[in-house]
């Protein structure tokens, strides 16, 4: 019997070791993994998003676009003041609304509301956008995100919790809540 | 003296480095190798080595959380001693190590010294200089405020875009669903951690290939590299008629790393720290968030594109110019180093420093953004209303107070995102100009809705005055015809 053919003792016992430790990584993997993406996971199971309430109904002159303020409903101790996050909101006539996130479809920068030439405009990249959110000019490829919203009890709340961006949006424009219909 | 030797041979008798250190300062070099042009590696590794240090002090007071991070920044400036002069030690410096790893990589490329067989060398040098961009991008995210804050946003916007995963990257880049505490403590890890720690590992393996192959000899035009007989070839440049690194070369290193390291203080003590701007709170939103310098090419850029090629520019043009470079070795592996020689490859640096430099120009002014002051700030100059009619006049204060000069400038005040008005009247006739203010069109918002009619005719007709002393405003030669063939049949009728 030749020795090359030979598997020596030790040898396999250093291959048992290194598939031992394998096996080891693996299962600490799982763990570490789940922690990392904790991020997202917790977004699946919708702990992230809420219905806040803006201010009651009056608050906002009809025919008007009014910033209201609103604190995000998923805090952690360590987030300070950028849990406030402001919006627009445009009440139409009566208890029809719309609330507009301040970030821009672009590239999210916060677009201010002109009252007199009745656009949002963006001080990144030129973004302007109609009274209604509609696109009028510059980069943006869509219109302003919109939150979904309902009036209760003379109180309007907005479904909120997510920073808007143009790739995880695409589906919230428009959408109603299931209880406003 | 004979003490101070006795104890070195006792340490060294146990750690036997001596010998090593030695051949690494002495290996023969080619002497003309001892060049100025030779000094940005070893710069940059100096300003590297100084980021570490400030970096360090500074991770003595700052606190990562985003409640407190601002207010960190501001003890740094204001109450701990010279705490203002070591942040601007460390934002210039990262300022000056973006810089001089740049000209590292050009003087690298211009002469040559990717081709074998430092191809690998130059494949971590571009690792590096990735790295290098992450802790620039990172390390303004440290600096917590209103431009770290939309910065972030955007940075998770253009993140967003990459089709199917898009989301998940946002909220792994973010820790959560919006830009908050957990997003600074990530970026904390990446600045301080993570990226460091891949740094130091990657700049001592490519400096170990710079001592184990050799500097790159100065580039001869006609001396061709063959990996047939490059080796030997550089054998006899070095053992033959090489110079030992120490002292014949490093004195130019010295020189300059300490003439580097003398600009960034100066910098430091007549520019001051950088920033912070305004609180990290997305409430204020007057703000106009900017990126640091090396990344104000990619905000103009963005601005300038077409909506429907941004996404993919952004998703696949990093992709490939990381490929290009990191093929680039192999695609000119061999052949003529000299940058005499090499006309494309000087005309393509060129060629990038040129749009580099014209989109970092662009982005300083932004003529693309509406001046969101103009409201306020820039009544109608008083020569433009002169010898005006009122109804002329009631269009004047129309432009005003619908605030048009937002984004068109009069009397060179006002924004720069659509045409001067100055004469507008040579370029549009009436009846174009009524249709662009209600129609809009050619990145123009249609006003339509939101002018009375009795307002568009008097802007017009205002709008219609603007044209230089001399030059006659557009007309419609068609409408003249019309009416006078209207006219002509009036009269025969009256016949």
């Amino acid at each position: 019997m030749s020795d090359e053919n030979k598997i020596s003792r030790r040898g396999l016992f250093m291959k048992l070791g290194i598939l031992f430790n394998g096996l080891v990584a693996t299962a600490l993997a799982v763990p570490i993994v789940r922690f990392l993406s904790s991020s997202v996971t917790k977004g699946r199971t919708g702990a992230y998003l809420s219905w806040v309430p803006l201010g009651r109904v009056n608050e906002f002159p009809v025919g008007e676009t009014r910033l209201a303020m609103f604190r995000n409903p998923y805090v952690m101790p360590t987030d300070g003041k950028t849990v406030d996050t402001a919006c627009w909101v445009r009440r139409i006539e009566g208890e029809q609304f719309q609330v507009f996130a301040v970030n821009c479809a672009h590239l999210g920068c916060p677009v201010r509301w002109f009252p007199q030439s009745g656009l949002f405009m963006c001080p990144c990249h030129g973004g302007a956008y109609y009274r209604d959110g509609s696109r009028a000019s510059g980069p943006p490829e869509r219109g302003l995100f919109e939150y979904p919203h309902k009036v209760e009890n003379g109180l309007i709340t907005i479904q909120a919790g997510e920073l808007p961006t143009p790739g995880a949006n695409v589906a919230l424009l428009g959408t109603k809540p299931p209880c406003a219909s | 003296m004979r003490v101070l030797t006795q104890i070195g041979d006792w340490f060294d008798r146990r750690l036997q480095l001596a010998a090593p250190i030695r051949d690494v300062a002495e290996h023969p070099v080619p002497r003309n190798t001892a060049s100025w042009w030779y000094v940005f590696g070893s710069a940059a590794l100096t300003v590297f080595l100084l980021q570490l240090a400030t970096g360090i002090l500074l991770a003595l007071i700052y606190v990562p959380s985003a409640n407190e991070a601002w207010g960190s920044l501001q003890a740094l400036n204001h109450d701990v001693a010279l705490g203002w002069f070591v942040r601007a030690m460390h934002g210039w410096g990262s300022n000056f190590m973006v810089a001089i790893v740049l000209i590292h990589m050009v003087q690298v490329f211009l002469f040559g010294a990717h081709k074998f067989p430092r191809e690998l060398t130059w494949i971590l040098g571009v690792f590096l200089l990735l790295m290098t961009l992450g802790m620039a991008f990172s390390g303004q995210v440290l600096r917590f405020d209103q431009d770290a804050y939309w910065g972030l946003g955007i940075g998770a916007s253009i993140a967003s875009r990459v089709p199917i995963a898009g989301p998940v990257i946002v909220k792994l880049m973010l820790g959560g669903p919006i830009i908050a505490g957990a997003t600074l403590s990530r970026f904390f890890a990446l600045h301080v951690f993570v990226i460091p720690g891949m740094l130091i590992g990657f700049v001592a393996l490519h400096l170990l290939m710079v001592v184990k192959l050799g500097i790159n000899e100065w580039p001869m035009p006609g001396r061709l590299v063959r990996r047939t007989t490059y080796l030997n070839e550089y054998h006899d440049l070095t053992k033959k008629a090489g110079a030992p690194f120490v002292p014949y070369a490093i004195w130019k290193d010295l020189f300059f790393a300490a003439f580097v390291l003398l600009a960034v203080a100066a910098c430091a003590l007549y520019f001051g720290p950088f920033g912070p701007t305004g609180q990290p709170d997305p409430t204020i939103i007057q703000t106009v968030p900017k990126p640091d310098y090396f990344f104000l090419w990619l905000y103009a850029l963005l601005s300038l594109l077409p909506p429907s090629l941004e996404t993919p520019a952004l998703l696949i043009g990093p992709v490939l110019v990381i490929i290009g470079l990191l093929l680039l070795p192999f695609l000119s592996g061999e052949g003529e180093k000299s940058w005499r020689r090499r006309p494309i490859a000087v005309l393509t640096v060129l060629l990038i420093a040129i749009i580099l430099g014209t989109f970092t120009h662009l982005a300083g002014y932004m003529p693309w953004s509406p001046h969101m002051n103009a409201w306020s700030a820039d009544p109608v100059p008083v020569q433009f209303l002169r010898g005006t009619t009122a109804l002329e006049r009631q269009g004047a204060l129309v432009l005003q107070v619908k605030q048009c000069r937002n984004c068109h400038s009069l009397g060179e005040l006002g924004g720069q995102r659509g045409p001067a008005l100055d004469s507008v009247a040579v370029r549009l006739t009436q009846d174009q100009l009524i249709r662009q203010v209600i129609q809009g069109g050619g990145n123009m918002p249609a006003y339509g809705k939101n002018l009375t009619p009795a307002e568009t005719t008097a802007l017009v007709a205002f709008l219609e005055t603007l044209h230089p002393r001399g030059q006659v405003p557009a007309r419609d030669a068609s409408r003249d015809l019309a009416l006078s063939e209207d006219q002509a049949q009036r009269q025969s009728a009256q016949r």
